[in-house]
């Protein structure tokens, strides 16, 4: 089965490294077909911003957008309108937020984690702008059964080898332990 | 028992390694395990990781080459040309209007007969100003004497580079490897990386067969009469017919060393189809999907990706099609005669063909609008897709 992600964020925050993340992440897990792209690959901070992921067993053929994604990842509240387009019936919402699920009226499974608060609380920043990319995908375990989050931290670490792949694998736990889900 | 190459290539499988990395990464990897001696290059949008990670190779040690910084593409070309000349692997990236700049030189590498091999990351043309892909760079090289590869993944596109320098080589024409702006050159795929010392066996040092040297003084490109002139001009297309060949038997040997292959057209479920999509690039592997779809449907479809464009493969294309019914997907335009792609094909075919100019500018094209592209298409010639979803 193929997994279609989608990610909504503005530029700085780490969607693009967030999609590139969770494909190796996705290859860890032992998956043959993994595939990340961003929508523009012109990097504009604070603008918002879109990335792709796809997971499959077999080799990806499709190089298109995704329309139809299985889950989506907000990493700002008032993207959730741009986020929900063509979500599927029985999608998942991750969403970077102080709130709990059950404060969003959305019709869609949600997952919530405050990826900003952990990503301060670790010291990750980029020219003073919390990087939320590491954390936010702690939650993607809670929601998705073949990710585990050992498959998520060891791919942070790969990516950024020394501290900086420790600081953030660190990040992505703590998010993973406090992700809230409503189905 | 398993036999001598038949291990080595286990050993290769167990040994090497897969890493996750963008079209433009592919390229920069491929041309240091090429061993690439000259690099010149200069950057734009979407190759310039190409380059920088070139550059970056050779500034720690990790590739034993020349980086030469140029001014323009033009001087990349011509410097690259040079480099070629004196017998040294040559090696260069560009995009767009770089290789539109390079123009002059391209006619200059392919008519000099020396093997450079070049990536084209590909993306539309100025006015107005738009970075995303499209073909129309790349076929405007057409007729500059160079072999024109077009892949649809990263490994192709490694894989093919590597493949590029040995049938460049063996029949001294230039190599021109094309992959797509953005949706290849930035998109993280899995990459399986060779063994150093394999590659090195599948891509020996070969001695050019003219080149500049103090002990032997000759000249490249002097002034010609027409007798010798049209005699060096036959050359190259003589070269590029035995490239056909070559292109086969390299890519068989590619096999027997690393396990993959690539025929100039990738087929999928071609044989039994009544329909047969022409396409090149991603849209020819998204096509696939289209066919999975339509198939379902009762409609039986398969598609064919061209790869190599030049030399064109018109017999393959001549058998593929054979009676099917045909469908071709241009994502360039030749303004006042239509899609390349679909004249090319229409000039091998002796019945009429349908054809669409998809995905200009970087225009997403989704295998759902492939599919309904196939549904109606009826023999009109070149309707244009100006939307994602039609």
């Amino acid at each position: 089965m193929m997994y279609e992600i989608r990610f909504h964020g503005r530029g700085g925050q780490g969607a693009v490294t967030a999609a590139a993340l969770l494909c190796r992440a996705g290859f860890l897990a032992g998956k043959k077909g993994v595939q990340a792209f961003p929508l523009f690959g012109a990097e504009r901070r604070g603008a918002p911003v879109k990335a792709f992921a796809r997971i499959d067993d077999e080799e990806i053929v499709l190089a298109s957008q995704i329309y139809e994604p299985d889950y989506v990842f907000v990493f700002e509240e008032w993207l959730i309108e741009y986020a929900i387009e063509g979500l599927k019936k029985d999608g998942w919402m991750i969403i970077n937020t102080k709130k709990k699920p059950e404060d969003f009226d959305l019709d869609c499974k949600i997952a919530t984690t405050d990826a900003t608060g952990i990503a301060l609380s670790n010291n990750l920043k980029v020219a003073g702008f919390p990087v939320i990319n590491s954390s936010i995908l702690g939650a993607f375990p809670k929601v998705c059964e073949e990710i585990k989050l050992e498959h998520i931290t060891q791919a942070i670490k790969n990516y950024w080898p020394g501290d900086i792949g420790k600081n953030n694998a660190h990040a992505c736990e703590q998010a993973f332990n406090a992700t809230e889900v409503k189905e | 028992m398993l036999g001598r190459e038949e291990i080595e290539r286990k050993k290769i499988k167990e040994e090497g390694t897969t890493v996750i990395e963008t079209g433009n990464h592919a390229v920069s990897l491929a041309a240091k395990f090429a061993r690439a001696d000259v690099v010149a290059a200069y950057p734009i949008t979407p190759q310039t990781q190409i380059v920088e990670e070139i550059a970056k190779f050779v500034e720690n040690g990790e590739m034993n080459a020349k980086f030469i910084r140029v001014e323009s593409e033009h001087s990349a070309m011509a410097a690259c040309i040079g480099a070629s000349a004196t017998g040294a692997r040559a090696f260069t990236a560009t995009s767009s209007q770089g290789l539109l700049l390079m123009h002059e030189m391209l006619f200059a590498a392919g008519g000099y007969r020396l093997p450079i091999v070049m990536a084209n990351v590909n993306r539309s043309l100025f006015p107005p100003w738009n970075i995303l892909v499209e073909h129309s760079d790349s076929l405007a090289q057409r007729d500059t004497g160079w072999i024109q590869f077009y892949c649809a993944s990263n490994q192709e596109v490694f894989d093919t580079t590597i493949q590029a320098f040995k049938i460049a080589e063996e029949v001294n024409l230039p190599a021109m490897v094309n992959l797509e702006g953005f949706i290849m050159s930035h998109t993280h795929m899995p990459i399986e990386l060779p063994m150093q010392d394999a590659v090195d066996r599948f891509l020996p040092r070969r001695e050019h067969l003219w080149k500049l040297d103090v002990d032997n003084p000759g000249t490249f490109g002097s002034m010609s009469n027409p007798e010798y002139y049209v005699l060096m001009r036959k050359g190259i297309e003589d070269a590029m017919k035995e490239a056909r060949t070559k292109i086969l038997d390299v890519n068989t040997e590619f096999e027997r060393e690393f396990g993959r292959k690539y025929e100039p057209i990738e087929c999928y479920k071609c044989e039994d189809a009544e329909t047969v999509i022409f396409a090149m690039g991603t849209i020819g592997k998204e096509s696939k999907r289209a066919v999975d779809e339509l198939r379902n449907e009762g409609v039986k479809a398969g598609v064919a990706r061209i790869r190599l464009f030049r030399p064109f493969p018109e017999e393959s294309i001549k058998s593929i099609a054979e009676g099917k019914k045909i469908i071709i997907f241009d994502r360039d335009c030749s303004f006042g005669k239509g899609g390349v792609l679909s004249t090319e094909i229409r000039s091998v075919l002796d019945k009429p063909a349908s054809s669409y100019v998809v995905g200009i500018g970087g225009l997403d094209v989704p295998y759902t609008t492939i599919k309904k592209c196939v549904e109606r298409a009826n023999g009109q010639k070149d309707e244009w897709i100006t939307e994602v979803h039609p």
